[in-house]
């Protein structure tokens, strides 16, 4: 009975790996398009560059908006993520924890809450925005990514503080702990790797978000990637060569934070997937 | 001289919406004893430790301690140590630092918190796995590293919610003997939480049988199995045989055709009892003496099944009317009779081993 299942197994495998070969190859087709000499970009034979250049890359650096959108984008991201753990980690507990009145209804509104489409609450949130005199600021858009980014962290955390056995808490409580003190040495460390990709989805939705932070800025002082990214192409080009390089340079923070969050990340994804 | 109880519970009642928890519960524990709360799943027991304990506070009624009011009283407040059924350790500290952390929060001096886990550790026999975390100890070590955490500050109250039921049956044993020899050498007050009637009945030196949130009885183990005080302890505790039967006149039954003697005073000749009788009190006639012995009876053996130290008979015949006896007999004493299938013979109840029960409420 094994021999079938291996020989499943194995042609599973394949599946697999040309699936993400598939999916890989747009990622790799950019990285080699940063990298091609212009007068390549588009023609197709050769497949592969006939020299490697810098040029993009130094276009990029050089010359556009790229290197302020990523400071723009790292600091609204990471402010994002933050002040979303801060307010829906309290908000997370309170739903998973306390005999709430109205719970249910409460985490249904939340979650529906996410269901309404940006593009419908993008012209009053400018309003609000300009009301406030926070466009074009880091501000404004931190306000904005947090309330949308908010529904689901609560809803994540309130999900993996479900899972901390209230037990823990109750013996942290018998033995002296006050609310505070179960929070900071009970909660939290039980809860790292939700806390953790938690914080991961986030921090992407805030450095992937387009739409508000497209309409939101005005100018280099609160530009993002994705919105640098789209101003490339001028009225009579598209330079191809640098949009890859300015893509791929966009990557590389989101897939360092994944590598230094993994060992936490697995943990945190899966949870509640098995029992322990 | 009289002693006050050092735990005195009275009326609590305890209500989740309009579930009913616990039913007017009174109860006095005396200091040093070792109570077990005893019943099924949903019976109450470990709604009433938690009230104990002010982590589920009662809709009703009062709490003593040591003369003291903990009614209202938070957790923090009251003066107890708590084993859970998960042992609840913190995964993220060492064994010595989940033993500390109540120490720590009374805010000790440092070298007397680590005197005192030191301590604690070598009586619980891990003096040297003070370093390692819940997940690196088996399920028996982190139930001890528990019991030490709820022994830290030397509470006046030891509660045990299930301390046992995760652990596979031999430590289970083992531990059984453990912690109640700890308990003897502490002389703590302690109750302890439990479904499994062997471990009442081994470790307590008091049982309160529990079902639907009130309780059924309560007695020495002794006591409890044998004066069981209503059907449902009798049933819930040791195996016990029960038939249906007639009330003849004070102090007589009648259990199929036969008229048996009997503890039974004030019941209404002629109306339905429950007989209960235990498989081992019913006893074989050894030596054939006239069919006029009293409370003898003779079946057949209708099956015979070996259970190591004693076999199961199945006793059935025109006495009985239909109704089964199930008697456990030493293995000695059927070899000697060669007793074997299909064997008729005379038994004999004992009138002081025949429980009667108004009612003929037969479960199972």
């Amino acid at each position: 009975m094994r021999r079938p299942a291996r020989r499943i197994g194995t042609l599973g495998d394949v599946v697999v790996l040309g699936a993400l070969a598939a999916y890989a190859i747009p990622f790799f087709w950019q990285l080699l398009t940063s990298f091609k000499p212009e007068a390549e970009l588009l023609r197709v034979p050769p497949l592969l560059p006939s020299r490697l250049t810098l040029a993009h890359y130094r276009v990029v650096i050089e010359q556009s908006l790229m290197p302020q959108a990523l400071g723009n984008s790292l600091g609204v991201a990471t402010l994002t993520t933050l002040l979303a753990l801060v307010i829906g980690l309290p908000g997370a507990y309170a739903v998973a924890r306390l005999p709430l009145p109205g719970k249910r209804l409460l985490l249904l509104a939340i979650v529906a809450s996410t269901a309404f489409p940006q593009i419908a609450t993008v012209s009053p949130l400018y309003l609000l925005m300009r009301a406030l005199d926070l466009r074009d600021t880091w501000a404004g858009l931190v306000l904005v990514h947090t309330s949308f980014a908010l529904p689901l962290t609560i809803w994540l955390l309130a999900g993996f503080i479900r899972e901390v056995p209230i037990e823990t808490e109750e013996a942290a409580a018998v033995d002296g702990a006050g609310l505070l003190g179960i929070f900071r040495w009970v909660v939290i460390p039980l809860l790292a790797p939700g806390l953790a990709s938690t914080a991961l989805l986030a921090f992407l939705f805030s450095w992937n978000e387009f739409l508000f932070a497209y309409t939101f800025t005005v100018s280099g002082a609160s530009r993002t990637v994705p919105v640098a990214l789209a101003l490339f192409p001028g009225v009579f080009e598209v330079p191809w060569g640098d949009i890859a390089a300015a893509s791929m340079l966009a990557s590389v923070p989101p897939v360092l934070i994944v590598i230094v969050l993994q060992r936490f990340l697995v943990r945190g994804l899966v949870a509640g997937a098995v029992k322990e | 001289m009289t002693t006050l109880p050092y735990l005195r519970i009275q009326r609590l009642t305890k209500k989740f919406g309009a579930f009913t928890a616990l039913d007017n519960i009174s109860l006095e524990i005396a200091e040093g004893e070792f109570v077990c709360f005893l019943g099924p799943s949903g019976c109450g027991k470990t709604t009433l430790l938690r009230a104990i304990a002010g982590l589920d506070i009662q809709t009703r009624g009062r709490i003593e301690q040591a003369g003291r009011d903990i009614s209202i009283l938070p957790p923090t407040k009251r003066d107890f140590g708590i084993v859970f059924q998960s042992y609840a350790l913190f995964p993220n500290l060492t064994a010595a630092k989940n033993v500390a952390y109540g120490l720590e929060n009374t805010r000790a001096k440092r070298a007397e918190v680590a005197k005192r886990v030191r301590e604690l550790l070598d009586l619980i026999g891990l003096g040297d796995h003070g370093g390692k975390y819940p997940a690196q100890l088996s399920g028996g070590q982190q139930q001890r590293v528990a019991l030490a955490r709820a022994l830290a500050t030397s509470p006046g109250l030891l509660l045990l919610d299930e301390p046992l039921s995760a652990l596979d049956a031999k430590v289970r044993v083992y531990l059984r003997h453990e912690v109640k020899q700890l308990q003897r050498r502490l002389g703590v007050t302690t109750i302890m939480v439990t479904h499994d009637q062997e471990e009442a009945l081994t470790m307590a030196d008091r049982i309160v049988v529990m079902n639907h949130g009130a309780i059924e009885q309560i007695g020495t183990p002794l006591e409890i199995y044998r004066e069981p005080a209503s059907p449902f302890v009798a049933d819930f505790i040791g195996v016990m045989n029960f038939v249906a039967g007639t009330v003849v006149r004070d102090g007589v039954v009648r259990l199929g055709r036969v008229e048996l003697a009997c503890e039974a005073d004030g019941l209404t000749p002629g109306s339905e009892v429950t007989l209960a009788i235990r498989p081992e009190d019913i006893l074989v006639q050894d030596v054939p003496g006239p069919g006029s012995q009293p409370n003898a009876l003779r079946a057949r053996v209708d099956a015979l099944a070996f259970l190591g130290s004693f076999f199961r008979a199945d006793l059935v015949g025109d006495a009985l009317e239909g109704m089964l006896l199930r008697a456990d007999l030493p293995v000695d004493l059927v070899r000697r009779l060669g007793i074997a299938e299909k064997t008729t013979m005379s038994f004999l109840l004992p009138r002081e081993r025949i429980r009667v029960y108004p009612g003929s409420a037969i479960h199972r």
